[in-house]
């Protein structure tokens, strides 16, 4: 086995990428994701990877898509803003069917908003990353190790499925230092037979576009790219359960505000109070699964998120009115304490704290 | 018994362009597969569609293509080039987008040298979405969203691109040429496969400036469009040569 190492949160994401034998990266400076880029700076020079600054989002997203269309292993990173930016370009490589990686280390918002810790790009990421119909497949990991595995499998299934995948992490999880243990190196095969690489006189010639100036044709790529997306979320759904077989108050909360909700479940366990947390690992597909299965035991719903409530509307679309759902978020870079998430347990259970 | 004098080249795929009558791109398509085939390297060639007229090059051209966002191409040339470097990669793009939304991405690109072909076509007009002003609209010149001639005191000056991109360091060759005569495009071809031959040799940025006609959107017939070209664009687009690297490299 593996050693375990001591890593930063956004340097364990640049190690996790290249072991998954990720040798291509763009980007553009933007904090808090900047350790991220510096790392890859100073490792792909000596693997023989591409590491490169571009002058804008705008140019990095269009780098990563035409690498990715070259059908090399790709990422980029940034935060937020950078984001906004890139918005034009996913959905030009969703619409392409170019499978790549893009890591939002999320800070708050909206505008410049700040460099602290946030989730509120929760919409951006699963229901309008840019213009048109598409989806990404979007991870949300708790942990420096979880990030470090999600980043392996993000990698497979943008592969496996050709489209782009998203690991939203935030400014707590960048910067935090935890142990890890780093995966086995990959060396992925080259063998992306769609790829614009040069058809070498041996096959007709692959063309990488979005473009489909026929509505049917178009119509029908949409109705076969949503098929796919179907299968997608009866399949990858991930959550992780905590206490919440018998539980009466259940939180949902994912990445750093699951940390904090964790916590305040097992205050409210000292207390008596029946409180389990359900953790979205992947965010789309929302795991409604995990969801569905407790709402027929469950007094109540607790939606615990650093914005202004996001996350929320999908536990209520679940929920379907069957029982209460409540929500708790700080938001603008402040993270919720676990004595404030305990206190809106208590008061759910109509008690006073 | 017959002789073929000339034929399709192999690198321009057997299907109808979507072109204008008397526009000039096809020309130019012409001349890039000529130059394609002549090197030999379809096979290893990967071309950049831009957003424009010229959006569906990648049904023309048969080398393997990638279609990138309006003004984008030259960062997805960025990347193909960076992961492919053995490929020989070309962006085909127009006035709109490589001088109004892709400037940035295109000095950026001469800047850093990428080993990429710029094919540049100016016909001071955006054409696929119906002759509003572009970037390269001279001045007093009429365009729908110009209707009173361009006023540079409002809608600003036109951009030189090829002078703007001789002071680049990173640029190997920047080169301006048309195609209203035989002999300019015999010329504009000598340029264009001068142009491939210097990516080849690992020069750097290469970008082949096509002034170019619009009949549809100029209101011309083809004829007249080629003379109106003479007598207004060229005197603001002078041929020539405005920068190349030559033999030894930059120094």
């Amino acid at each position: 086995m593996a050693d375990k190492v001591l890593m930063k949160g956004n340097e364990a994401i640049a190690e996790a990428a290249i072991a998954a034998g990720c040798r291509h990266f763009f980007g553009y400076p933007i904090t808090p994701q900047t350790e991220v880029a510096a790392y890859m700076s100073k490792r792909m020079p000596k693997i023989g990877g591409v590491y490169l600054q571009a002058e804008s989002e705008v140019a990095s997203i269009n780098m990563v898509l035409g690498a990715g269309a070259a059908g090399v292993r790709v990422m980029t990173s940034t935060s937020s803003p950078g984001i906004s930016l890139m918005s034009e370009g996913i959905s030009y490589i969703a619409g392409s069917d170019v499978p790549c990686l893009i890591v939002n280390v999320e800070r708050g918002g909206p505008g410049l908003g700040g460099i602290q810790p946030s989730q509120s790009d929760y919409f951006q990421a699963t229901k309008a990353t840019g213009h048109g119909d598409f989806h990404m497949l979007v991870f949300a990991p708790s942990t420096v190790q979880e990030t470090v595995d999600l980043i392996s499998d993000a990698f497979d299934l943008g592969d496996k499925y050709r489209m782009p995948t998203m690991i939203l992490s935030d400014g707590l999880l960048g910067q935090m230092m935890e142990p890890v243990v780093l995966p086995e190196p990959k060396d992925p095969t080259d063998n992306k037979d769609w790829a614009a690489k040069g058809h070498q006189g041996k096959r007709p010639h692959n063309v990488v576009n979005s473009l489909y100036i026929d509505p049917k044709e178009l119509e029908d790529l949409n109705f076969k790219r949503f098929e796919k997306y179907k299968q997608i979320m009866e399949t990858e759904q991930r959550a992780e359960e905590y206490l919440v077989d018998d539980a009466d108050i259940i939180i949902v909360a994912f990445g750093a505000s699951s940390r904090i909700s964790h916590s305040a479940v097992d205050m409210a366990r000292k207390q008596g109070i029946k409180a389990g947390l359900i953790r979205p690992i992947t965010l789309w597909p929302f795991p409604e699964k995990f969801i569905k299965k407790h709402v027929g035991h469950a007094k109540a719903f607790l939606s615990v998120e650093m914005n202004m409530g996001q996350m929320v509307e999908d536990v209520k679309m679940v929920v379907a009115n069957q029982k209460p759902v409540h929500f708790y978020g700080r938001t603008g870079g402040i993270v919720p304490t676990p004595k404030e998430v305990f206190e809106q347990i208590v008061k759910i259970n109509g008690g006073d704290c | 018994m017959s002789k073929v004098m000339g034929e399709r080249p192999k690198a321009l795929l057997d299907v109808p362009l979507h072109y204008c009558p008397g526009c000039t791109h096809g020309i130019v398509h012409r001349l890039v597969a000529e130059v394609i085939d002549e090197l030999g390297i379809e096979g290893k060639t990967v071309g950049i569609a831009s957003v424009g007229c010229s959006v569906f090059t990648y049904n023309y051209f048969g080398c393997d293509m990638v279609q990138a966002p309006h003004g984008r191409a030259p960062a997805v040339a960025t990347g193909v080039k960076r992961a492919r470097p053995d490929n020989v990669v070309f962006t085909y793009q127009g006035d709109g987008d490589l001088a109004a939304i892709g400037m940035g991405e295109t000095v950026h690109a001469a800047a850093r040298g990428e080993n990429i072909v710029a094919i540049f076509i100016n016909n001071a007009i955006y054409g696929m979405t119906g002759g509003q002003m572009a970037p390269t609209t001279l001045p007093g010149q009429v365009t729908q969203t110009t209707p009173y001639g361009r006023d540079t005191s409002v809608a600003g000056n036109p951009i030189r691109v090829c002078e703007l991109l001789s002071s680049v360091k990173g640029v190997a060759l920047a080169q301006r040429v048309t195609v209203d005569s035989v002999k300019n495009v015999k010329a504009a071809k000598k340029a264009i496969k001068k142009a491939f031959e210097y990516q080849m040799a690992g020069k750097g940025y290469c970008i082949i400036e096509v002034v170019s006609t619009c009949p549809t959107n100029w209101g011309m017939s083809p004829a007249d469009a080629l003379q109106w070209l003479r007598d207004n664009m060229l005197p603001y687009y002078p041929l020539g040569v405005y920068k190349d690297v030559g033999e030894e490299g930059e120094q």
